[in-house]
C-alpha cells in the first residue's frame, strides 16, 4: 500500500497544484504553429513555479498520420532495449527517433525521450482479444506498469506531447515547440507542491488520442481511481489527471456516451437541480448519477480534454478554479486567464466565463474532420 | 457465590421517599416500607440500567459497580470467574444482550480523516450544496443513450432502488425483541428522515403498514409473519442469514414475550416460543439462496430490491461475492460488535470479525472481480457516531445500519439485559407497564434528531475534505490514515499510515 514506484518516487497519490491551462483550436482543421500557444501559456507566469510545463499538438505528424506515435520517456536509458523488445511482437515499426531537443540552461534531469511511429501488427498473438483501441491501451499499460524505467506518455495518432520540468518557455525552447504545427493545441504551466523533478509528472497526460491538462486537486480521486482500476485502467502515475483521462476514455470511447452526457457524469448536476428538470431528463440524469457515481469528480478543477477533432473545457460544478473561453473566426480559445487570450489575439468576437459543470466544446467541422482523417 | 454487580448508594439527606425508584425498577431492587416511610434497596437484582438514578427527582441515587477485588489475575477476570459460578449453579448457556463488550481492537479508533488545507479549498456546507443522497440497489454496468430528435434519450432501465436522503438506516430489530412503541418510533423516524428502517424477523404489525415505503421487511429462517401482504407493503425485502452478535446460530423469543399482538403479527400461537432455526432449512448452499432471492422477486414482480444480511465471518469475502452473483441487490454485513436482543455470551464475544476489516476486504474483492457496481454494501455492527459512518463509507460501504445507536437515542443505557424482558426504558420488553414509558411521539423525534445531527456532521466532514457528494467518499481510502496499526492491518484496511502523503 505504500504507493511508491519508479514513476512516482514520492508516493504521492495525486498532484497538488495550481496551474495555468491554455487550449486553442482551429475548427476548420487548419494547422498553425505553436508560437502563439507558447506565448499565451508563458504569460501566465504566476500559475507555474518551473516544476512542470507541456504542450499537446494534434495534427503534427502528417507524414506518419496513420501511425501510433508512442512518446517514451526513459528514466533509465538501459530500459530502451527492453521496451523495444516488448514492442516488437505487437507492432510494426515505421520510424523511430530521439525527440529533437537542445540543451537549455536551467533544465535538469532531462530523461532520454524517443518517439516510435508504429502500426499494429495484425498477426500479434493476442491481437484478436481486443479491438484496436483496447489493444493499444493494453500494450501501453503493460509497459508502464512493468517497472522498466520507461514510460509511454503519449500514444495517439498524429499527436505529439512535449513536456518536462521547467517553465513553459524553457520547455518550448528545449523541444522547439514553435516549429510544430497542428489544428489543436493544449498547454500547461504547473505549480506543483510535490513530485518535483520528474519529467513524466508534467502535463499534458496522454492515452490513445486523449490528452488532458488539468488545474486542480480532485478530492474524489481515491473513489475514481478504484472504479477505473476495476475496469482495467492502471493509474501508474497515480495522479488525478491520469484518472480524468481514463474517465474520459471510459465514458466517451468505451461506453460511447456523447461528450455532452459524459461531462454530466464528471461534473454531475445537483440532485436538487435534477428535481427541477422535466421527467425524462430527470430519469436520464438520475440514472447517470446512480450508475456512474464513482466517476463524479469533486474538488476544484478545470480541465481541457482533447481528442482527435475535439477540445472540451470543463470546470467543477462549484467552479472553484478559473476557466475562460473565447472565439475569433474559426478559432476557439480556452484559458485560465483572459489576458493570455487577448495577448495573442486582441480582436476576439466573443469572450465568456462558462458556468461550473457546463462544458465548452470545440469540434472540427464535418468537412475538416474528414480531411484530417484522410491525412 | 455471586455478589451484587452494582451498589445502590442512596443519599439519605436527599431521599424524600417519593418511591419513583420503587415504581420504575422492574427488577424490584427498591422496596418501600410503609411503616417507616423508608426506601431501601436490594442490589442483588440491579442490572445497572440507571433508570432510577436518571428519574430520581432529588438526585439521591448513585449506581456504582461493586468493586469485587478477586486476587489480581490477568488471566482469570471477575467476569470469567462469575460466569463459572453461574453455570455451575444452573448448568445453562450464559445469555446476554447488545453487542460484544470485549476489548478487541476497534479499528474505527485507529483511523483518522483528512481535511483540505491551502491546495484545495474546503467547502462550507452552510453555503454550498452538500449531497448525501444515496441509492441502494443493483446498478447496470453502463448507461446507453441515443441521440434522437429530442436530444439525448435514455435507453437503459435501471432496477429498483432505495432512495436514502442520508446514508444511514435503522437496523433490523423485530417486534418482539423490542416493543411496539419502539417499532413505531423507528418507522416514523425513517419516514421523517427520508431513510428506511427494518422489521427484523418479527413480521409487521398492521398499524405500521402506512410506513411501508420506509420499511425493509426481513425474511428470516423462522419465516415469522411472512405473507404476501407483508412482502408487498415493504419497500425492500431482506433475507436474513446471520447476525453479527450470533453468527451461525438461530434465535429464541421466549413464550412469555409472545403476547396476543405478537402472536398475530408473527403468525404463531400465543405464549409459544418463537424459535428461528440456525440455517434457513431451504438454503443449504449458494444456489438455494439464489432461488429464494428470485422467489421473493417473483412474488413482488421485480419491483423491490432484495438484499441479504450476513454476519461478518472469516470467509465473508467469497460469501459476499457469491451473494452478488446470486442476484441480490444489496448485501448487509453485520460485524463482530453488532447488537442483539439475546445471544449466548460465548458466541457474542468470540465469533465473527470486525466490520471495518470485513467491509475493506469485501469492497476490494468485489472491485477485483469487477462486480462492485452490481451490489450495494451496507455496513452494520456498532456504528457509534457520524465519524464511524464516514470512515466505513470511505472503506467502501454504501450506507450503514444503526441498531444500538438508535436504541440509545430512545433511552437505552446498554445494561445488556434485553433478554430478560424487563427493560426499564420500555424498549426491549412487552410488559405494558414498561412499554408505555417509551412515547413514540417523542421517540421518533429523538431518532429524527439523531439522523439530522449525524447528517450535518457528515456534511461538515465531507466539506473539510473538499468533497460535496457522498459518492465521492465511497471507497475513497485516500482520505483515511491509520495510527497504531501494524503493516498487515494497514494492508488489510487498504490505508496508509498517518504521515505518509
Amino acid at each position: 500500500m505504500n504507493g511508491f514506484s519508479h514513476e512516482n518516487p514520492y508516493g504521492d497519490d495525486k498532484v497538488f497544484d495550481a496551474c495555468g491551462l491554455f487550449g486553442m483550436m482551429d475548427v476548420t482543421g487548419k494547422a498553425f504553429s505553436g508560437h502563439d500557444v507558447v506565448k499565451a501559456i508563458s504569460n501566465m507566469e504566476e500559475r507555474g513555479n518551473g516544476l512542470g510545463s507541456g504542450y499537446a499538438v494534434y495534427g503534427c505528424y502528417p507524414d506518419y498520420a496513420d501511425c501510433y506515435a508512442f512518446h517514451v520517456m526513459f528514466t533509465d536509458p538501459a530500459a530502451r532495449a527492453a521496451v523495444e523488445e516488448r514492442l516488437k511482437p505487437d507492432f510494426l515499426l515505421v520510424h523511430d527517433e530521439e525527440v529533437p531537443h537542445k540543451p537549455i540552461a536551467g533544465l535538469y534531469n532531462a530523461p532520454l525521450i524517443r518517439r516510435y511511429f508504429l502500426q499494429v501488427n495484425e498477426a500479434a498473438p493476442d491481437r484478436h482479444l481486443y479491438d484496436e483501441a483496447e489493444f493499444i491501451i493494453a500494450k501501453v499499460m503493460a509497459i508502464n506498469i512493468a517497472g522498466l524505467g520507461a514510460y509511454i506518455y503519449s500514444s495517439g495518432k498524429n499527436l505529439g506531447v512535449f513536456k518536462g520540468v521547467g517553465f513553459p518557455d524553457q520547455i518550448a525552447e528545449y523541444f522547439d515547440v514553435a516549429s510544430y504545427s497542428g489544428y489543436l493545441w493544449t498547454a500547461h504551466n504547473r505549480f506543483p507542491t510535490n513530485t518535483p523533478g520528474w519529467w513524466g509528472g508534467a502535463h499534458p497526460f496522454g492515452l490513445l488520442d486523449w490528452t488532458v491538462v488539468h488545474n486542480g486537486e480532485i478530492s474524489s480521486y481515491g473513489a475514481n481511481r478504484r472504479f477505473l482500476e476495476m475496469h482495467g485502467y492502471h493509474c501508474t502515475m497515480t495522479t488525478d489527471t491520469e484518472a480524468m483521462t481514463y474517465a474520459s476514455d471510459f465514458l466517451m470511447r468505451r461506453h460511447k456516451l456523447p461528450v455532452e452526457v459524459a461531462v454530466k457524469v464528471m461534473a454531475a448536476p445537483l440532485w436538487e437541480e435534477i428535481a427541477r428538470m422535466p421527467d425524462e431528463e430527470q430519469a436520464l440524469y438520475r440514472t447517470l448519477r446512480q450508475v456512474y457515481s464513482k466517476l463524479l469528480f469533486t474538488g476544484p478543477f478545470t480541465i481541457i480534454v482533447a481528442r482527435e477533432g475535439e477540445m472540451i473545457g470543463l470546470a467543477d460544478r462549484l467552479r472553484l478554479r478559473p476557466l475562460v473561453a473565447a472565439t475569433a473566426g474559426d478559432r476557439l480559445y480556452i484559458s485560465s486567464e483572459e489576458a493570455s487570450i487577448r495577448l495573442i489575439n486582441p480582436a476576439l468576437e466573443r469572450v465568456w466565463t462558462p458556468v461550473g459543470g457546463e462544458p465548452v466544446i470545440g469540434r472540427l467541422k464535418e468537412e475538416a474532420r474528414s480531411k484530417t482523417q484522410d491525412l | 457465590m455471586l455478589t451484587p454487580e452494582f451498589r445502590v448508594e442512596r443519599d439519605r439527606e436527599r431521599c424524600i421517599a417519593c418511591q419513583v425508584c420503587v415504581r420504575q425498577c422492574a427488577n424490584d431492587v427498591h422496596v418501600y416500607d410503609t411503616d417507616d416511610d423508608w426506601v431501601s434497596s436490594d442490589e442483588a437484582a440491579c442490572v445497572g440500567c440507571h433508570r432510577c438514578m436518571t428519574l430520581c427527582p432529588t438526585h439521591a441515587l448513585t449506581i456504582r459497580r461493586t468493586p469485587r477485588d478477586f486476587r489480581a489475575n490477568a488471566n482469570w477476570s471477575a467476569d470469567r470467574i462469575n460466569g463459572i459460578y453461574k453455570q455451575a449453579e444452573t448448568g445453562g448457556i450464559l445469555l446476554t444482550g447488545m453487542g460484544c463488550d470485549q476489548p478487541y481492537p476497534i479499528y474505527f479508533d485507529h483511523l483518522l480523516l483528512n481535511a483540505s488545507q491551502v491546495t484545495n479549498p474546503s467547502i462550507d456546507p452552510l453555503r454550498e450544496p452538500m449531497e448525501l443522497r444515496t441509492y441502494i440497489g443493483r446498478k447496470p454496468d453502463r448507461v446507453e443513450v441515443t441521440l434522437g430528435a429530442n436530444g439525448v434519450e435514455l435507453q437503459t432501465q435501471i432496477g429498483p432502488q432505495l432512495k436514502l436522503e442520508t446514508p444511514i438506516m435503522f437496523s433490523a430489530m423485530s417486534y418482539g425483541s423490542i416493543s411496539y412503541n419502539a417499532c413505531q418510533s423507528l418507522a416514523r423516524a425513517a419516514e421523517a428522515s427520508g431513510i428506511l428502517y427494518n422489521t427484523g424477523e418479527g413480521g409487521l404489525h398492521p398499524s405500521l403498514y402506512q410506513y411501508g415505503p420506509y420499511t425493509i421487511a426481513q425474511v428470516a429462517s423462522g419465516r415469522f409473519g411472512v405473507h404476501s401482504e407483508y412482502l408487498k407493503t415493504a419497500a425492500a425485502l431482506e433475507i436474513k442469514i446471520g447476525q453479527g452478535a450470533k453468527p451461525g446460530i438461530g434465535g429464541h423469543l421466549p413464550g412469555e414475550k409472545v403476547t396476543a399482538e405478537i402472536s398475530a403479527t408473527r403468525m404463531i400461537p400465543e405464549g409459544t416460543d418463537a424459535l428461528s432455526p440456525a440455517p434457513h432449512h431451504d438454503i443449504y448452499s449458494i444456489e438455494d439462496l439464489r432461488q429464494l432471492i428470485f422467489a421473493l422477486k417473483e412474488a413482488t414482480d421485480y419491483q423491490k430490491p432484495v438484499g441479504v444480511k450476513v454476519a461478518a465471518v472469516h470467509h465473508i469475502v467469497p460469501i459476499a461475492s457469491g451473494i452478488a452473483r446470486a442476484g441480490a441487490d444489496y448485501i448487509a454485513v453485520d460485524g463482530l460488535r453488532g447488537g442483539t436482543g439475546a445471544a449466548p455470551t460465548v458466541i457474542r464475544n468470540n465469533v465473527g470479525i470486525p466490520i471495518e476489516l470485513a467491509i475493506a476486504a469485501i469492497d476490494s474483492r468485489l472491485r477485483e472481480e469487477g462486480i462492485r457496481n452490481q451490489i450495494s454494501l451496507i455496513a452494520a455492527g456498532s456504528i457509534r457516531n457520524s465519524g464511524d459512518v464516514v470512515k466505513i463509507i470511505a472503506l467502501g460501504a454504501d450506507a450503514v445500519y444503526i441498531g444500538t445507536a438508535a436504541l440509545v437515542a430512545l433511552g437505552c443505557h446498554l445494561c445488556q439485559k434485553c433478554y430478560t424482558g424487563k427493560c426499564n426504558w420500555g424498549i426491549a420488553t412487552q410488559d405494558p407497564y414498561l412499554t408505555k414509558r417509551l412515547n413514540p411521539n417523542l421517540g421518533y423525534l429523538r431518532l429524527n434528531n439523531l439522523i439530522r445531527a449525524w447528517s450535518m456532521e457528515i456534511k461538515e466532514m465531507l466539506g473539510g475534505m473538499g468533497i460535496n457528494a457522498i459518492e465521492s467518499l465511497r471507497g475513497n481510502r485516500d482520505h483515511l490514515r491509520g495510527v497504531g496499526l501494524n503493516a498487515t492491518e494497514l494492508d488489510a484496511l487498504g490505508v496508509k499510515v498517518a504521515g505518509w502523503a
